[in-house]
């Protein structure tokens, strides 16, 4: 079953068609389905998070069933198939972040932010879940925040705690 | 100081730049390759080289390359692989974040002695930053005339497209990889068809890790012969280390191959030792999937010669005693760190990056995962040590990716070389919840063994 929490559907903007448009331009005539990862990248950018009525879309746009786009959205794990807060955190739980402290800053964000991994703060602003190794061992613990995907490193307790704080007075 | 090929200027200010990177001679290889050279003798070179690839599997580029069909009027792609997730591995983010233009210089002479006319590099969805970076860098190539039509005027024309993945280790594997470019889910395919002759779209096509294709360039501007040079046998030029863990300096270093373990842990040039003056248990010298070697097989061999960083030297003994140069994420664990949690930590990865389309590895990775949950949180019995040996042996070699290899792989060096501590912590479950099981004799120096006369 894919577990896609429904919402009113979504109309694509003609900005984001554009760019639809020059990412489908890429691959050779009739390939264009190479273009969907990138495509539902855009649609997480944009509404962050991936809805079926986005996904049906998109597989119109490609000429291809709705099938191929769910398969494809469910297999990788960047896609958020439910809504995340505005922030969502990812946290790298591999083992050479954990060998420099990783899971001490996923249960300090469970306390700080006061909800379990995958839930959404009350304001909406924050979310975090432990993810897989993120490439970048060296200077761990590591975090990612999407929809940017701007990256934190050599993670303190303090330096999250700071995090959060600036990400709240920026909203 | 030991010779930089791809490091050598990552600390210039604006290197990141087209302008900055042609100051320090960037893009010679292209004007070198495309103006004078054949494709037949930049394969050549590479060939001369002897550069194997740097994602992990070591095979010969130039071999790869010489495999390519070339049927008459259908496309051949090259195919970057820049999925990088093994755990313990972040050179290839690094080069991409600071010297963007080496990878790009590297896949125009590449695509060029392959006959590509159009190249995609795949980053991993995760890497968005180096994503934008690599797409600003093609676009400074492509607007001075690097990229595009009839580049340098020699009539070759060649588009680069950045794709990003969507996350999933397991498209790292190059077959997994193409699946994922044609907009499908990552399984990897049956080989043969190796994709050198049914590929991308069914073309022919090459796929080569980031390194590999920037060692391209030193290669064209030097000489293959000159590039052979550097390193010690079968192992040469130089090689991007990402060492983690409990390091002085953890970080990407350019080593050039055959350089001692020891002299890599230890000395200032390089990590700087083992962090808050604490002492080497063990260590994952390639990635998380070889084999893990206790303090003391790392440093050495088993007959007491210094252990190399090298293909061939990480390699000596075979899994018994040694373990394998892989992407080179080297990994070091302190006297502090619990072997069976590690052990269980990767086991998680791999039960969560599999593609589920083998039942060897989609059960027995969850079945790893669960005994060594069990085991690492004091509900273990002895009997499980045996069942978690028989699992990972029933996985390795049944699967048709190797990612059931290296799950397997790191399972059973722990044992192999762990037991003990296995076993500790089902004999003494509850001091295993609040104490480690400590270095043992992990780090007991191993004697050279006595020479003896030759009969």
């Amino acid at each position: 079953m894919l577990k896609v929490e429904e919402q009113t559907p979504v109309v694509f903007s003609s900005e984001l068609l554009a760019k639809f448009d020059e990412i489908k331009s890429r691959y050779p005539e009739g390939k264009q389905k190479s273009a969907l990862l990138p495509l539902l990248h855009l649609v997480q950018a944009e509404y962050l998070w991936v809805s079926t009525s986005a996904m049906d879309q998109v597989a119109e746009y490609l000429n291809i069933q709705s099938i191929e786009v769910y398969e494809v959205a469910t297999f990788y794990t960047m896609y958020f198939l439910k809504p995340q807060g505005k922030y969502a955190l990812e946290v790298c739980r591999t083992g050479p972040c954990c060998l420099v402290g990783a899971e001490k800053i996923l249960s300090h964000l469970e306390e700080k932010l006061g909800v379990k991994e995958g839930e959404v703060t009350p304001d909406g602003l924050f979310s975090f879940r432990g993810v897989e190794c993120l490439a970048a061992c060296g200077f761990g613990p590591v975090l990612q925040i999407s929809p940017e995907y701007t990256f934190y490193e050599n993670l303190t307790t303090e330096s999250v705690d700071k995090l959060i704080e600036d990400l709240t007075n920026k909203s | 100081m030991s010779r930089k090929l791809l490091l050598e200027h990552i600390n210039v200010p604006g290197i990141n730049t087209l302008e900055v990177y042609r100051q320090k001679g960037g893009y010679r290889a292209v004007e070198k390759a495309l103006k004078t050279l054949t494709p037949e003798e930049i394969v050549e070179e590479v060939k001369k080289s002897g550069l194997r690839g740097r994602g992990g599997a070591g095979f010969p580029t130039g071999m790869k390359w010489s495999f390519l069909a070339k049927p008459e009027g259908v496309a051949r792609y090259l195919v970057c692989n820049a999925d990088e997730s093994e755990p313990g591995t972040f050179k290839d983010r690094y080069l991409m974040t600071y010297i963007p233009h080496a990878l790009i210089e590297g896949m125009i002479v590449s695509s060029f002695a392959l006959g590509a006319k159009v190249s995609y590099i795949y980053v991993r969805g995760e890497m968005m930053p180096q994503i934008r970076i690599l797409e600003r860098a093609i676009a400074e190539a492509k607007a001075a005339g690097w990229l595009g039509k009839n580049i340098l005027g020699t009539g070759y024309d060649l588009e680069l497209y950045v794709q990003p993945g969507g996350g999933a280790y397991i498209c790292g594997e190059e077959t997994a990889l193409l699946e994922s470019l044609e907009g499908k889910r990552g399984n990897p395919r049956i080989k043969p068809p190796f994709p050198a002759i049914a590929g991308l779209y069914g073309c022919p096509t090459v796929v080569n890790n980031v390194e590999s294709i920037a060692a391209v360039v030193p290669i064209i501007n030097d000489g293959g012969d000159e590039y052979a040079k550097i390193g010690i046998g079968r192992s040469t030029g130089t090689k991007l280390i990402s060492a983690s863990g409990n390091l002085v300096k953890p970080g990407v270093y350019e080593i050039e191959l055959g350089l001692p373990v020891e002299e890599f842990i230890y000395s200032d040039e390089y990590c700087g030792g083992i962090a808050n003056g604490k002492r080497l248990k063990a260590t994952v010298a390639g990635g998380s999937s070889v084999p893990v070697l206790p303090a003391n097989l790392t440093l050495k061999l088993a007959n007491g010669e210094p252990r190399l960083m090298s293909y061939e030297s990480l390699s000596e003994g075979g899994f018994a005693t040694g373990t394998m140069l892989g992407s080179g994420g080297f990994i070091a664990f302190d006297e502090d760190q619990c072997i069976v949690r590690n052990t269980w930590n990767f086991s998680r990865f791999y039960h969560h990056e599999s593609c589920g389309q083998c039942s060897p590895c989609r059960e027995g990775t969850g079945w790893m995962e669960k005994i060594l949950h069990k085991i690492e949180h004091g509900h273990g019995t002895m009997d499980d040590v045996d069942l978690l040996w028989d699992v990972q042996r029933k996985i390795e070699g049944n699967t048709i990716c190797p990612l059931g290899d290296a799950a397997a792989w790191p399972v059973a060096s722990a044992i192999r070389h762990f037991r003990d501590e296995f076993e500790w912590h089902i004999k003494e479950p509850v001091k295993s919840q609040q104490q480690n099981y400590g270095i043992a004799d992990y780090a007991k120096p191993i004697e050279k063994a006595p020479v003896t006369e030759e009969k």
